[in-house]
């Protein structure tokens, strides 16, 4: 078999095996946080995080807007913080935002729900680097059945 | 007593200095400047008997995979009422293990065992020597290419085997199961990551390559060179390489997942 010939079937070998690496690259992994790269950061404490993981989601009415970076905990309160990057084409949630951990389903994945808050003159919008302030703590189960069995106790 | 102890003793030594010929081998294959111009055409001709001839069993097997592993998943999954987790459940494992595993496994039997045989031959018939006759380094012109060509196009396959996987699994759970085609591929986007997953998975193929490539040329150059010698050196190709695979992938995933 001539050079060329075997060229030309190597040629189209190494095109499929690229083929096959764009298809997995660009339709069956997310490329990126929330599929730009462009994003921005915001920082939040919790009481408690439950089981909150670093590239959770954050949703907005059940869209993702963003995802949690790093989950850390304040040395000084105790308390873990929580850096959000929010994609950058939903940049114009005002500083009244609150933030509170969820759970999809019964038994599914824990998530940061961002519920935008009111605008008026006086409340700005948040911007790189800035702290929600207004935050709820996850919901954990030993601890309200706990709460439960306390209560019934005391009745 | 004594004559065990012996037997241990020798097998040691004997496998370590399979190691280290097996190293000096591909050190000699690919110490100095690479000549790959000159030595295109026969680069070439590797690259089409490891690669191109490997294509059609990877691309049957990646597609049977595929289809299997969505009828067997949707069986149970539908039972939880999570069909749309199907396109992830095929996704990760073809991406994460079975794709560089399989394709690993089958490359050695038809791949390695191929090289094997061949280099086997060649030294059998003294045409290695030959070429040391004329000045002309036998692991340099033989080896090389034979080495090059595993390397690089297992990977390659590996990822066809994936794509192709993929693919077969969209077949039986969207076309035949009836699975949410978007459903399948937006859900898989969401898990499925390009470096945790993707890249993870190239990297093995990377190292299963290199691995089943050595110990196929290994086996070969090492081979006692008469016909029953080379028959023995493919079959323990086949199963030497096939465990380390095993081996290996075991390693790598508790490594890049187990943490």
């Amino acid at each position: 078999m001539t050079t060329r010939k075997l060229e030309i079937l190597v040629g189209a070998f190494v095109a499929l095996a690229i083929a096959a690496l764009l298809l997995l690259a660009l339709k069956v992994a997310n490329t990126g946080v929330t599929g730009s790269d462009q994003s921005y950061k915001l920082y939040a404490k919790f009481d408690n995080i439950g089981g909150l993981k670093v590239r959770s989601p954050v949703k907005v009415g059940g869209v993702v807007v963003g995802r949690v970076a790093s989950i850390q905990l304040d040395p000084e309160a105790f308390q873990p913080v929580v850096t959000l990057e929010i994609n950058s084409s939903y940049s114009n949630f005002p500083e009244t935002s609150s933030l509170s951990i969820l759970t999809s389903g019964l038994l599914g994945e824990q998530y940061i729900g961002l519920q935008p808050g009111f605008v008026d003159e006086n409340v700005e919008i948040l911007a790189d680097g800035d702290h929600i302030e207004d935050t709820k703590a996850a919901i954990v189960l030993e601890e309200l059945i706990g709460q439960f069995l306390f209560n019934r106790g005391n009745q | 007593m004594l004559d065990k102890l012996q037997q241990l003793g020798a097998s040691t030594i004997a496998s370590i200095q399979g190691f280290g010929r097996a190293a000096l081998m591909v050190f000699g294959a690919l110490w100095g400047r690479p000549r790959f111009i000159k030595a295109w055409p026969l680069y070439m001709k590797q690259f089409y008997v490891v690669g191109v001839l490997s294509l059609l069993i990877i691309v049957v097997s990646g597609l049977f995979i595929g289809m299997v592993l969505a009828l067997q998943g949707y069986t149970v999954l539908s039972k939880f009422g999570a069909e749309q987790m199907l396109g992830p459940l095929v996704a990760l494992s073809l991406l994460r293990e079975l794709g560089p595993v399989v394709t690993a496994l089958l490359f050695a039997g038809r791949a390695g065992s191929a090289l094997t045989a061949e280099i086997g031959l060649m030294k059998a018939t003294e045409q290695l020597s030959g070429m040391e006759m004329m000045a002309v380094d036998p692991l340099r012109r033989v080896i090389a290419p034979r080495f090059w060509a595993g390397v690089v196009c297992m990977p390659l396959l590996a990822l066809i085997f994936n794509a192709v996987g993929i693919l077969g699994g969209h077949l039986v759970g969207v076309d035949w199961l009836g699975v949410d085609a978007g459903g399948y591929w937006s859900a898989m986007q969401a898990n499925v990551d390009l470096n945790e997953d993707v890249l993870n998975g190239v990297i093995k193929s990377i190292v299963f390559a290199f691995v089943v490539t050595v110990i196929a040329l290994h086996k070969g150059f090492d081979a006692v060179p008469t016909s029953e010698g080379i028959s023995r050196a493919t079959t323990q190709t086949v199963v030497t390489a096939s465990l380390a695979v095993l081996g290996f992938d075991f390693v790598l995933t508790a490594v890049m997942f187990g943490g």
